[in-house]
């Protein structure tokens, strides 16, 4: 005995059997995402006034790739559509678009990390004075790159400092800082356009804190990542099957047509989801 | 054709389909539903007598601190880096509690009442071919094996196995500084996805493969079980994978998920951004642990269902109200969960609505109860060995159930929480209770694996020492607990410790101190108990009885019309449902029961 219902549908139920399963996929994916979404809102509300960072990401490119993102939804179903109307060369042009907007996406999302992986949060025993447009004013926390021995380090730490017995290194400090309002930080940062770097020199000693902006930063940072990486990892996956059904998989639309457009159904279904994720993810991540 | 007729020549030859396969594509890799359920069954058992025995190590401690444990001690000392000496260390019984739990619920319970039971009997009662993605059956066994090894491996690595306890709480689970933790969180990573794997499967199976004519209130008690059970592996395990990875990146990447402001380990502030909340650890535990303890305890009511059934020769009394109970389990679960957290000062509002959720649950548990308790009333009762271990079910989950009121009332539960009498609350439900119906199960359901019979005078001999043992263990625990005996220290805890030192007040009494001799020797004893089932497994597998029918129990369900053991495929003929699954003794009819396959006259 075959097992039924693999192709066709059920006549009572309405679906194929990878259609459930699909959908029971995607439940408990809900589950495990809502519950990260969850810690994030738990995380924030319970954070001590002043030290959840905000604005600390980059808005364009995050918008960009959110357009990547919708694009390829577009394009799988439309290679979907055309799959159904017979029109096989159709199909595979629309996804090899998806595949390019995924990996579009991956690569952005790529540089986006490495940005931040060499940008530092600086916390210090005692505040020093930097120039803030033509005032100068007294500050303890500092946002900016690190410069040591002609290097732009990454991943560095307070431990790093005594590691590597750094006594001193250059810190170009970014014109704002998270406990800003968005207003203010509009504001400095419309002053500072334009106008060189101001370096300043940090004695390691005078460092209470240093991260560079990875997971152990803030527990902002922390969900950051968590989600964001998990989301990119449902991306890779995504991709994959994508390409393992477009390429080597596509012998099937000659034996078993039927069949294989269900897998294309399938794996849009799950594409459609994983970006419905990041629709969450922009807002609640870069501009809230 | 009709079922019943199968006889004795059918036993055993029926030739597969298809070509034979390989041993390795037959055993190892099968994507055979009832191949993958022995594969389930037989490493869950492998895990069930482990966790037993470090819980055995566990109780010599508590019973004879700081001495030499017997038998086991040279390889404590061997084996161990905590073990030095053959003495359960306070490291080493830290570790052995985590893993106790950890393995008991993760490894053995749910694989075996859910996994191998589900998986080997759901496709045959719904008379389906096999699970609707055997591939993704496979994988799901698979992970669970990777789970296991992870798990397993952990004890031999420096430092040991986790040691903070099956529930993990942060900030303990990463300020302990070994890699145990880190372990057991890929372990319950591959042990989740292996449930999430296997549940798609069930529901998918269920709603999909049901054979012509088996409407949905047709289905077997035991599917409707296994179909709830499924739903809250879904649905409440990923949370739990989220939790295990925001843990696995404090102890791994450094970040404050969990881990408060200010928190200082060994004396020094520690060097982290802080900003967590270890509260959120505990509900996002608890969300997954509350509905976790139905999936332990809803397939061992179905299995009950199924024997009571079989061995009363009546319909089940109520089957809409069981049906309709457990689908109200399934929803409640999910709202339950913050009564395990009345002592974290979460708040009295929250409490009070926990409290209230709580109570409500405990109605469609006991409408079940109450409806396999009347099942009883005036049938003509077989008492043979799944009977008699379903029977003992339904008065221990009884006590189980009712103790748990009492913890459900966050006045109460203030005393109560932490102590030995939470421990005799749940292992009343899962011991004496799910494990027994496992047993039957197992009873029940052999004939059907092997076509041969376990011994009854055996199974007899396990059942009455099981049943005595389980409750000289942990009836005792009620009283100690409610002395104020606390759970989980290597050295017992401060009443434990304070009885140890009679110029001081406060501690446990005498008699409550002379129960750890009768718990211990009560475990010893029961583990005895096990030794005639193992035997009997394996030389009734051998040379049990022989079964002239397909049909041993003389049973209505779908799976006993199958030839035995049932070949690649399950059924000879694609089988058309006509009736409800309990019909036995129906008036009129030639024998007392008429399989769910029987066309109306
Ligand atoms: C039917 C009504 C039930 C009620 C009202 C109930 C209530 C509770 C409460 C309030 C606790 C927390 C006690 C504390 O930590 O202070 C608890 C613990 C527990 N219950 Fe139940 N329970 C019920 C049924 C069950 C069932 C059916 C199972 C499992 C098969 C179960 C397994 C557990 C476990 C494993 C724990 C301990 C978890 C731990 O702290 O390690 N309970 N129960
Ligand atoms: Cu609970």
């Amino acid at each position: 005995m075959d097992i039924p219902y693999t192709v066709q549908t059920r006549p009572d139920t309405g679906i194929y059997n990878a259609k459930v399963g699909v959908w029971l996929f995607l439940a408990s994916e809900v589950m495990l995402f809502g519950a990260l979404f969850s810690s994030y809102i738990l995380l924030r509300v319970g954070a001590a006034t002043g030290t959840w960072p905000h604005g600390l990401l980059n808005i364009p490119i995050g918008t960009f790739n959110t357009a990547v993102l919708i694009t390829s939804s577009v394009t799988v179903v439309l290679s979907w559509a055309s799959l159904k109307l017979g029109n096989f060369g159709r199909y595979k042009l629309y996804q090899a678009i998806t595949l390019l907007c995924a990996l579009g996406f991956l690569g952005i999302k790529s540089y986006e990390y490495r940005e931040k992986f060499s940008h530092y949060e600086v916390w210090l025993k005692t505040p020093v004075i930097v120039k803030h447009g033509t005032e100068e004013i007294k500050v303890d926390r500092l946002l900016g790159h690190i410069e040591h021995d002609g290097h732009h380090p990454f991943f560095w730490t307070t431990q790093t400092l005594t590691d590597k017995k750094v006594a001193s290194f250059k810190l170009l400090p970014d014109p704002v800082h998270y406990t800003m309002t968005s207003k203010e930080m509009a504001h400095a940062r419309a002053e500072a356009a334009g106008k060189p770097h101001e370096e300043i020199e940090i004695k390691s000693a005078d460092v209470k804190r240093l991260s560079a902006f990875v997971p152990g930063h803030s527990t902002y940072f922390a969900v950051y990542f968590t989600l964001t990486a998990l989301h990119a990892l449902h991306v890779l996956c995504g991709a994959a099957v994508i390409f393992y059904i477009w390429g080597p998989g596509a012998k099937m639309w000659q034996t078993d047509p039927e069949r294989y457009i269900n897998r294309v159904e399938i794996s849009g279904l799950f594409w459609h989801f994983v970006d419905l994720v990041w629709i969450f993810l922009f807002p609640v991540l870069y501009l809230l | 054709m009709q079922a019943t007729t199968h006889t004795a020549p059918h036993v055993g030859d029926h030739k597969p389909h298809h070509e034979e396969p390989g041993f390795w594509s037959k055993y190892i890799f099968s994507t055979d539903h009832k191949i993958i359920g022995i594969q389930y069954g037989v490493t869950a058992l492998a895990f069930l007598l482990f966790g037993f025995c470090l819980m055995l190590c566990m109780r010599w401690q508590i019973a004879h601190p700081n001495q030499v444990v017997p038998l086991v001690g040279p390889l404590l000392d061997k084996f161990l880096e905590d073990g030095k000496g053959g003495i359960m260390t306070a490291n080493l019984y830290n570790s052995f509690g985590a893993m106790h739990g950890t393995i008991m619920v993760f490894l053995a319970i749910v694989p075996l009442a859910f996994a191998a039971f589900g998986n080997y009997v759901v496709p045959l009662q719904i008379g389906a071919p096999d699970m609707a993605f055997p591939r993704v059956n496979m994988a799901s066994y698979q992970f669970y094996v990777l789970g296991g090894i992870v798990m397993f491996v952990s004890f031999f690595i420096p430092g040991g196995a986790a040691q903070a306890g099956w529930t993990s709480y942060s900030p303990l689970a990463t300020s302990i500084a070994t890699h145990g933790q880190a372990f057991w969180l890929i372990g319950m990573v591959c042990l989740i996805n292996s449930s999430l794997l296997g549940a798609v499967n069930f529901i998918a199976t269920i709603i999909q493969l049901r054979a012509p004519g088996m409407t949905w209130m047709r289905l077997p008690f035991f599917v409707w079980a296994q179909f709830v059970t499924a739903f809250l592996l879904l649905l409440a395990f990923p949370p739990l994978e989220a939790a295990g990875v925001m843990q696995l990146a404090d102890n791994l990447l450094g970040t404050s998920f969990f881990l408060p402001t200010g928190l200082a380990v060994g004396g020094k502030l520690a060097d982290i951004s802080g900003g967590g909340s270890p509260l959120l650890w505990q509900h996002l535990f608890w969300f997954l642990g509350h509905p976790e303890v139905y999936v332990l305890i809803l397939p061992g009511m179905g299995i009950v269902a199924e024997v009571i059934a079989n061995n009363t020769r009546k319909p089940l009394w109520g089957y809409k109200s069981l049906v309709y109970s457990v689908l109200a389990i399934g929803f409640l679960s999910f709202i339950v969960w913050a009564h395990h957290m009345y002592l974290t000062g979460m708040g009295t509002k929250i409490s009070a609505f926990f409290q209230t959720t709580t109570m409500i649950i405990s109605i469609p548990s006991v409408i079940i109860l109450t409806c396999l308790f009347i099942s009883l009333w005036g049938g003509s009762i077989r008492f043979n060995t799944p009977m008699l271990f379903a029977l003992a079910f339904l008065p221990m989950f009884g006590i189980g159930g009712l103790t748990g009121l009492p913890l459900g009332f966050a006045a109460a539960d203030l005393h109560l929480h932490d102590t030995y009498y939470v421990i005799a609350h749940f292992h009343y439900v899962v011991a004496p209770g799910t494990i027994f119906a496992l047993f039957a199960g197992i009873y029940y359901w052999f004939p059907k694996m092997t076509g041969r019979m376990m011994n009854e005078f055996w199974g007899k001999v396990h059942f009455w020492g099981s049943f005595i043992f389980m409750n000289v263990v942990f009836q005792p625990m009620f009283f100690q607990g409610m002395q104020g005996m606390i759970r989980r220290m290597a050295d017992g805890g401060l009443n434990y410790t304070s009885a140890l030192h009679p110029e001081t007040i406060g501690g446990l009494s005498q008699t409550m101190m002379s129960l750890h001799t009768v718990i211990l020797w009560g475990a010893v004893g029961l583990g005895l108990c096990q030794i005639p089932f193992i035997i009997n497994v394996f030389a009734s597998m051998k040379s049990g009885r022989k079964i002239t029918s397909d049909n041993p129990w003389n049973a209505t369900t779908l799976e006993w019309q199958t030839p035995t053991p049932p070949p690649h495929g399950n059924f000879e003929h694609a089988p058309t449902i006509h009736r409800d699954p309990y019909d036995y003794s129906v008036p009129g009819a030639a024998q007392d029961f008429t399989p769910q396959n029987q066309a109306k006259p």
